[in-house]
């Protein structure tokens, strides 16, 4: 309870900065606006006011400020906009209507998972496989930590695209790139965490005359699995930033980056607010999730959890 | 009396990139079964590395050593020896009883075996009780028990010990030697102890190596005249004080050549 304060104050100072923002960057749109329904604006032609800064113009004009919060397409909504839009596109449409934030949730959810499975299990194959095979320890971790420095954003459509062309679409593309973010971390923790044992632990083991196989189950595995849970929170993260960096650059007409395209093209911006906030809530509800499945798997282990 | 351990003319030479580094020097060696030998000596001097090739975990460059007549991997296939590394390196996710059971599910032993075998080693360390702890909860000196515990469960007939209380407190590593003396007496095994504590050597051996380094060789052997029966102030008896003299004496001579 006592961690519970500090957060507090952070997130009130967070909002507070976003109210007060919201003033200087929705006030050219303000003033436009409150001029057409006839209401005195200092200066008195738009061209003058783009002469302005946000808060110049904001100084000029103080009657006009409580409609900084309330304009339909504001340039910066506000938070009370946001939350509206979330409530309303959460909880009271149908979650299989196009304009449910839960439809569209489930659509990038979905490829995230799955993306997430793929990139979870083949990169503690690799892992292993470097661990157990010195060609593999020289030869794929150089490639794998290659491939993370390629722009995803530029390789996505590329991605998409090619799978298009050979008849393959929908949430596969997607789940081949959350895979591709999320194997990494999960590479990197795994190695770690199966070379974690020192000299002293194998050469115990060594002394019992105990084979391979029972090295890796007996004493890596379960050594690895702090690593693993460590690597499993960041790569469920990058593979719903995966999924959403999917859905961009091709038009998806489903899913969180869909609706923040949408937002984006058609000027709706509480549309692409709404769904960013929803993306940031679900990356945080699946870490969450594994941290709990982390704390209950290392106390039922008898181990603290790290 | 039969041979426990024997080594002729071993020598160990291990390449650094400072260049070779001699780690045994014609070291010979006869270890009698159920004989507590000490191997005594300066950082470097090679008493690790030399109850390491009696485990197989080194291989000697020259010489040959036998384990109970046998070759180092062939006794560990036997399952001649248990080892006690400097650290208690219990798996954190494994119980006492877990942790004690690790080398009979790799040996294959049956589960009432293993039932009955981990009840009588914890018995034997004096951890009754402990099995279902976790090593986290156990003090250094438990912890260090623990593994020995770990070490005799298999019923080898050596037990190799790597400075095993050398992490430990004075007045822990008192009570520890005191028990490990009861518990050799009880097993009649035949004990390799490194240390480099002299009153430890002569307390716990009937027979001192004392090794000198640069190269790692023997320079003295000692065969201890105490009586098999040795409560803790037998420090303070003129036997005790003389064999620990011959100790230091030894470990200098060692020093001052090299």
């Amino acid at each position: 309870m006592k961690s519970v304060l500090p957060i507090v104050t952070v997130v009130a100072a967070i909002l507070g900065f976003w109210v007060l923002a919201v003033i200087p960057m929705n006030m050219h749109l303000t003033a436009d606006q409150a001029q057409r329904d006839g209401l005195v604006v200092m200066p008195e032609t738009p061209a003058e006011r783009q002469a302005y800064s946000g808060l110049g113009l904001t100084l000029q004009n103080t009657s006009l400020i409580s409609r900084t919060y309330t304009l339909e397409r504001p340039r910066l909504p506000s938070p009370h906009q946001v939350g509206a839009e979330m409530w309303e596109t959460v909880f009271e449409r149908r979650v299989t209507s196009r304009r449910s934030l839960v439809y569209h949730g489930w659509v990038t959810l979905s490829a995230t998972l799955v993306g997430f499975a793929i990139g979870t299990g083949l990169g503690i194959l690799l892992a292993v496989g470097i661990v157990y095979n010195k060609a593999m320890d020289m030869s794929v971790m150089p490639w794998a930590i290659a491939s993370q420095t390629i722009p995803i954003l530029a390789l996505a459509p590329m991605i998409i695209v090619m799978l298009g062309s050979i008849g393959i679409q929908g949430l596969f593309p997607k789940a081949v790139i959350s895979a591709y973010l999320s194997f990494f971390p999960v590479v990197v923790g795994m190695v770690k965490g199966l070379r974690s044992p020192d000299a002293m632990q194998t050469d115990l083991l060594h002394t019992y005359n105990a084979s391979p196989a029972q090295g890796f189950w007996k004493l890596r595995l379960p050594a690895s699995v702090p690593y693993l849970f460590a690597s499993l929170k960041i790569g469920i993260s990058a593979s719903l930033v995966g999924a959403i960096v999917a859905e961009l650059p091709t038009g998806a007409r489903a899913g969180f980056g869909a609706r923040m395209l949408v937002g984006d093209q058609y000027g709706q911006p509480l549309v692409t607010w709404a769904a960013l906030f929803a993306a940031a809530i679900t990356a945080a509800a699946l870490v969450g999730f594994f941290s709990l499945i982390e704390r209950l798997t290392l106390r039922r282990m008898g181990m603290h959890a790290a | 009396m039969k041979t426990a351990i024997s080594a002729t003319g071993l020598n160990l030479t291990f390449q650094t990139n400072d260049g070779p580094v001699h780690a045994l020097k014609d070291v010979n060696l006869d270890i009698a079964k159920g004989d507590f030998v000490s191997f005594i000596g300066p950082s470097g001097c090679g008493k690790t590395t030399f109850l390491r090739c009696i485990a197989g975990l080194e291989t000697p460059t020259a010489g040959e050593i036998t384990v109970n007549g046998m070759t180092p991997d062939q006794a560990r296939r036997a399952r001649a020896y248990g080892y006690v590394f400097q650290a208690a390196g219990l798996y954190p996710w494994r119980t006492i009883g877990g942790n004690i059971r690790l080398p009979l599910e790799i040996m294959g032993f049956s589960e009432t075996e293993k039932k009955e075998r981990v009840g009588q080693v914890l018995e034997l360390v004096d951890l009754v009780g402990f099995e279902k702890k976790y090593p986290w909860q156990l003090s250094g000196g438990m912890q260090q028990r623990a593994s020995i515990a770990r070490a005799l469960a298999f019923d080898a007939d050596i037990l190799l010990m790597d400075e095993p209380f050398g992490a430990l407190d004075e007045i822990v590593r008192d009570h520890l030697n005191e028990q490990l003396l009861d518990l050799w007496a009880r097993t009649k095994k035949t004990i390799g102890f490194v240390t480099h504590s002299i009153p430890e050597a002569v307390y716990l051996s009937t027979k001192i190596v004392v090794m000198s380094p640069r190269p790692g060789r023997i320079t003295d052997v000692i065969d201890s005249p105490l009586p098999k029966e040795r409560p803790l102030d037998i420090r303070d008896t003129p036997e005790f004080i003389e064999i620990a003299h011959r100790v230091r004496d030894g470990l200098r001579a060692g020093h001052v050549d090299a």
